[in-house]
C-alpha cells in the first residue's frame, strides 16, 4: 500500500525553492528510477494516446488498460515476472477485440460489445488468479492502483525499449495510420491496408498499455492515455503541433503528480487523474470561451431559463 | 445447496439483479452505449469508498455517485463524437477520486479493513443477508418495470432517433431517464458481481442474443434469460467449488455464452441477420 510505505520515509516537506524541491525530490534513487520510468512512460501514452483519442477506441485502450490485471495476478501465480504477464495478457487482449470486433460489417455496438465481453473476462481472470493465488490480498491495490515506490533500474530499461519499439512503430507506420484514422473509406480506396493498420495499432496500444500500468497501476493508466491527447487536440488542431503538445503535456502531468504523492501521502494515481483533469477541463472552457466571448453570459441565461 | 440461507439470498438477489441486467444490458448494446456502462461500473467504485470514508451506508453512495454521473454523462453526451473521450477522461478522474477515498478510508480505519476495497471491486454475493437480498430484488424489480414501461419508444428513439424526434417522442428525455435505470442497475449490481465484473453481466448476454436473433424483443427476452441462467449456473458452480469465486465464475459463463454466439453465427449468417433486421426496422 502506497500510504503505508511512505510513511516510513523520512519526512519531506514542500519548500516552494525550486532547487531545494528538486534535491529533495531526487534525494533517493526509487524516486530517481519513478521520475525516469514515469517521462518514459509519458512519452509513451502521449503519442499512442494521441491516436487512440483520433481514432475513438478509448473504450478499447480502457479494456487493455485492465487486462493488466489478470496479466499480473495470472504471472504471479505460475511464478513469472509480472511483466511478461502484462504484455501477452494486453497483447492477447488486442488481437481478440481487433478480429472480433471489426468483421466486414462494422456496428459500433456489437464491437463494443465484444470489447465488454473480453474486459469483463479479463478481470474475471483476475480475480479467479488472486483468489487461487492465495498470496497477501493487500497487494492487489497496488496492481490496481499503481506503486511507484517500487520502480528497479531493470524495470526503466524494459519500459526504455518498449518505448523504442512503439516510437519506432508510429514513425513507420504513423503516416496511413493517420490517413486511414481520418477516412478509413478514402484510405481504403487509396489502397491502404486498413484493416491490418488497425490490427497493428490496437497491438502497440495494448503492448503501451502493459507498460504504462506498471507505473500508474491498471485503473489509472487510461487518466494517461486519454487525458493529454484529448487536452491537446482542444488547444490546437493542427497535427504535428497537437501530437507534441499532448507527449509535453503527458510527461509535465506525470511529473507534477509523482512530485505531489512524494510530498503529501496520497497515492500517485489520484493526483496523476485529478492534475490531468484539470488540464482538460481548463483547455475545454478556455476553448470555448475564446471560440465565443459571449458563451458564458448565454449559457447562464440559457441556464436560469430552463430552470 | 438451499438449505443454506446465504445460498438462498444469493439466488433471490442474483435472480433479480441478473434480469435487470440482461434487460438494460440489451437496450445498452442497441445505443452503443456499453462504454458509458463501463464508465459507470467504476463510478459505482468511487461511490461505495467515498459512502465507506464518511461512514454511511454503502448503498447511498453507490446510487447517489451511479445515477449522478448517469445524468451528467446524458446532459454533456448531446454531440456523439465528443462522447467517448469525456466519459473516458471524467471517469478516469473519478476512479482517480475513489483512489483518494480509499486511501483516506485505510488511514481512518488504521490500515486494517483491506476488505472493503476487494468487496466493492469484485462483489460478495455470497455475504448478503437476507434484508440485503430483499432490498436488492425489490430495487431489481422495480428497474425492470421500469424499462419495461418504456421500452417500446426507447426502441423506437434507439433505432430511429430522427423519426421518433419528428413523431413527437421525447427522445432526450427518454435518453436520460435510460441512463438513470442504467447507473440504479450498476449500483444495484454492484453488490452481486462487484464494480470490475458488472460489465459481463450487462454486455455479455445481450451482445449474445443480439447476435443470435434480430428481433429486438425476442433478443430482450433472450437477454434476460442468458443472464439469469448464466448467473444461476455461477452460483452453483462457485457452491460446489469453493476456491471459485462467485461473481468470476458468473461472468465467465456470461462471456462463454457470447463466444458461442460468435462462433454459431458465421460471417454467412451475419450477411443474413443483417438483411432481416433491416426489413425489421423498415416495418416498424
Amino acid at each position: 500500500m502506497t500510504i503505508m510505505s511512505a510513511s516510513l520515509l523520512p519526512v519531506a516537506s514542500l519548500t516552494l525553492d525550486p532547487l531545494s524541491d528538486l534535491m529533495q525530490l531526487t534525494a533517493f534513487p526509487f524516486m530517481v528510477n519513478a521520475l525516469e520510468a514515469g517521462t518514459i512512460v509519458a512519452v509513451m501514452a502521449g503519442v499512442v494516446g494521441w491516436f487512440m483519442v483520433l481514432r475513438r477506441e478509448s473504450f478499447a485502450g480502457h479494456t487493455m488498460s485492465v487486462m493488466a490485471f489478470p496479466g499480473a495476478t495470472g504471472a504471479l501465480l505460475i511464478g513469472l515476472p509480472a511483466a511478461v504477464g502484462y504484455f501477452v495478457f494486453c497483447g492477447a487482449s488486442a488481437l481478440v477485440i481487433g478480429l472480433g470486433g471489426s468483421g466486414a460489417h462494422r456496428h459500433r455496438g456489437e464491437e463494443s460489445a465484444v470489447t465488454g465481453a473480453v474486459q469483463a473476462f479479463g478481470l474475471a481472470c483476475g480475480f479467479l488468479f488472486l483468489g487461487l493465488y492465495q498470496g497477501v490480498l493487500a497487494g492487489y491495490e497496488n496492481l490496481l492502483f499503481g506503486d511507484f515506490l517500487g520502480i528497479t533500474r531493470g524495470q526503466v530499461l524494459l519500459l526504455a525499449v518498449v518505448t523504442l519499439l512503439a516510437l519506432a512503430f508510429f514513425t513507420i507506420v504513423g503516416r496511413p495510420l493517420l490517413f486511414a484514422s481520418v477516412d478509413e473509406q478514402i484510405a481504403r480506396a487509396s489502397g491502404v491496408p486498413v484493416r491490418a493498420l488497425a490490427l497493428a495499432f490496437l497491438l502497440a496500444l495494448g503492448l503501451a498499455v502493459a507498460a504504462t500500468a506498471q507505473i500508474t497501476g491498471v485503473l489509472l493508466v487510461f487518466a494517461l492515455l486519454v487525458a493529454p491527447p484529448a487536452t491537446a487536440q482542444q488547444i490546437t488542431s493542427r497535427i504535428c503541433a497537437s501530437l507534441v503538445l499532448s507527449v509535453v503535456l503527458a510527461v509535465m502531468i506525470t511529473w507534477v503528480g509523482l512530485a505531489l504523492a512524494y510530498f503529501y501521502d496520497y497515492p500517485v494515481g489520484f493526483y496523476i487523474t485529478t492534475v490531468a483533469f484539470a488540464a482538460y477541463v481548463l483547455a475545454r472552457v478556455g476553448r470555448a470561451v475564446i471560440d465565443d466571448p459571449t458563451l458564458i453570459a448565454r449559457r447562464l441565461g440559457l441556464a436560469d431559463a430552463s430552470a | 445447496m438451499f438449505d443454506q440461507e446465504f445460498v438462498r439470498n444469493a439466488w433471490l438477489a442474483g435472480t433479480a439483479i441478473a434480469l435487470a441486467c440482461g434487460l438494460v444490458g440489451h437496450f445498452v448494446v442497441l445505443r452503443a452505449q456499453v462504454f458509458a456502462g463501463d464508465a459507470l461500473t467504476h463510478v459505482a467504485f468511487t461511490g461505495a469508498i467515498a459512502a465507506a470514508a464518511a461512514g454511511v451506508d454503502i448503498r447511498i453512495g453507490l446510487f447517489a455517485a451511479t445515477i449522478a454521473v448517469a445524468l451528467a454523462i446524458g446532459a454533456i453526451g448531446d454531440r456523439q463524437a465528443a462522447e467517448d473521450v469525456t466519459i473516458g477522461i471524467v471517469f478516469s478522474w473519478i476512479l482517480g477520486l475513489g483512489v483518494f477515498f480509499l486511501a483516506l478510508f485505510n488511514t481512518s480505519s488504521g490500515g486494517g479493513n483491506g476488505l472493503l476495497g476487494a468487496r466493492a471491486l469484485f462483489g460478495s454475493i455470497f455475504g448478503l443477508s437476507a434484508g440485503d437480498a430483499r432490498l436488492a430484488a425489490a430495487i431489481a424489480i422495480v428497474t425492470i418495470g421500469a424499462l419495461i414501461a418504456i421500452a417500446r419508444p426507447l426502441l423506437f428513439v434507439t433505432v430511429d432517433p430522427e423519426v421518433a424526434a419528428a413523431r413527437g417522442v421525447p427522445v432526450r428525455a427518454l435518453g436520460l431517464l435510460f441512463l438513470a435505470l442504467l447507473g440504479t442497475t450498476a449500483a444495484e449490481a454492484t453488490q452481486a458481481v462487484g464494480t470490475l465484473l458488472l460489465l459481463g453481466l450487462l454486455a455479455a448476454p445481450a451482445g449474445a442474443a443480439q447476435r443470435l436473433t434480430a428481433n429486438p424483443y425476442r433478443a430482450l427476452a433472450l437477454a434476460a434469460g442468458i443472464a439469469v441462467l448464466c448467473t444461476w449456473a455461477g452460483l452453483t458452480l462457485s457452491y460446489l467449488l469453493p476456491q471459485l469465486p462467485p461473481s468470476s465464475a458468473i461472468i465467465a459463463f456470461t462471456c462463454g455464452a457470447y463466444l458461442i454466439a460468435f462462433l454459431v453465427t458465421s460471417e454467412l449468417g451475419s450477411v443474413r441477420r443483417r438483411v432481416a433486421a433491416c426489413g425489421d426496422w423498415n416495418e416498424t
